[in-house]
């Protein structure tokens, strides 16, 4: 099962201005990975696949905001 | 010969007054990457693209035209009740100035659309150029994601991402059938 | 002054039932682009494209007609320019 995320730290140098960001994210969504798409994948409903994007959970890669638990850090920070 | 649906292709709803979301999702609407670049750029290669793919880029480029519409409907409905002052607010002041409050095709930054697009000929780098404007599309709607706090805007951005990576995999398929040898028959 | 048309509460559940089937018809038809072969597919394609058939006749029955250049028939006066428009809803 592959992961859909990978992080990576970017250098940082004591001459930089700002405080560093932290690790670094990048998607590899599914089909990177998936090849010609085989017969007979399992399916969702029309319902889910509307709402997914796609018809296969095989083909379905999620996102969320990488920096959202940055923003609530800087939102705390007053 | 195209007919038109008087239906969206997906619900589209947008929970917040914020006509500021409007600036990033024209980025979609008239950008390089955007839906309407996929959709000329899909649909003009189609014309001479080995017949085995040709169905594809029919179909994905008219589905683009039907993004197109979810992008202009998420704008609209963030813009059709402000008025210019809240436009100004919302950095759409000079959108407003040139279109009143009808939408046109340009990029988040307020450049018009400029046919960056390509159609070299050559199947194999069309359908790579294919590939990279359906992971740079892809790309535009995680970064607009990033910076929007209304959670149904970004029910139908994760609905449009998705259908990026579908197109991108079928473009990879594509490629795939190209690469047949022609006496080999593929067997699944 | 032409009042705009208000469409009821059921249209909102009506419209996402036959734009879920819709999209199976999408998804399907790009698997088919690149899949010609697969029988079962192809199978599920025409069963779910009679499917939206019979929703849509039912929609239409109820809100006017969906599709343009005849492909939907008209009740009178001509309704294809009724409101709402799919950015309206």
């Amino acid at each position: 099962m592959s992961t859909s995320r990978k992080w990576y730290t970017p250098y940082v140098s004591p001459n930089d201005p700002c405080p560093p960001l932290g690790p670094i994210s990048y998607e590899t969504p599914v089909q990177l990975y998936l090849g010609f798409q085989p017969r007979g994948m399992e399916q969702f409903s029309p319902f889910e696949a509307l709402t997914h994007g796609t018809l296969w959970p095989g083909l379905f890669t999620p996102y969320t905001n990488p920096y959202l638990s940055k923003r609530e850090e800087l939102n705390t920070d007053g | 010969m195209w007919y038109y649906e008087k239906k969206l292709q997906y619900p589209v709803r947008v929970g917040i007054c914020n006509p500021r979301m409007a600036k990033f999702l024209i980025e979609q609407y008239g950008g390089a990457d955007g839906e309407l670049a996929a959709a000329l750029r899909y649909l003009n290669q189609r014309y001479t693209i080995p017949s085995r793919v040709m169905g594809l880029l029919n179909d994905i480029g008219t589905e683009e035209f039907a993004h197109l519409e979810m992008i202009a409907t998420m704008v609209y409905k963030l813009t059709k009740d402000a008025t210019p002052e809240q436009l100004k607010e919302a950095g759409l002041g000079e959108h407003y100035v040139d279109h009143g409050k009808s939408i046109y095709y340009h990029n988040a930054a307020g450049q018009n659309f400029n046919m960056g697009i390509q159609s070299k000929g050559d199947p194999i780098a069309d359908l790579y150029e294919d590939i990279a404007a359906e992971e740079k599309a892809r790309s535009s709607y995680q970064w607009i994601i990033n910076v929007s706090d209304d959670p149904q805007i970004n029910d139908s951005l994760g609905f449009l991402r998705e259908r990026e990576i579908v197109h991108s995999q079928r473009f990879r398929e594509a490629v795939e059938l190209l690469k047949e040898e022609q006496s080999k028959k593929r067997v699944f | 002054m032409d009042e705009p048309i208000q469409v009821p509460d059921s249209y909102y559940s009506d419209l996402k039932a036959l734009q879920a089937v819709d999209f199976t018809l999408v998804e399907l038809t790009l698997y088919l682009d690149t899949h010609p072969n697969d029988l079962e597919a192809l199978k599920q394609f025409n069963s779910t494209a009679k499917k939206s058939a019979e929703l849509r006749d039912g929609f239409e029955a109820r809100y006017g007609p969906l599709r343009q250049f005849g492909h939907s028939l008209s009740a009178y006066p001509w309704q294809w320019k009724d409101t709402p428009w799919p950015w309206q809803v």
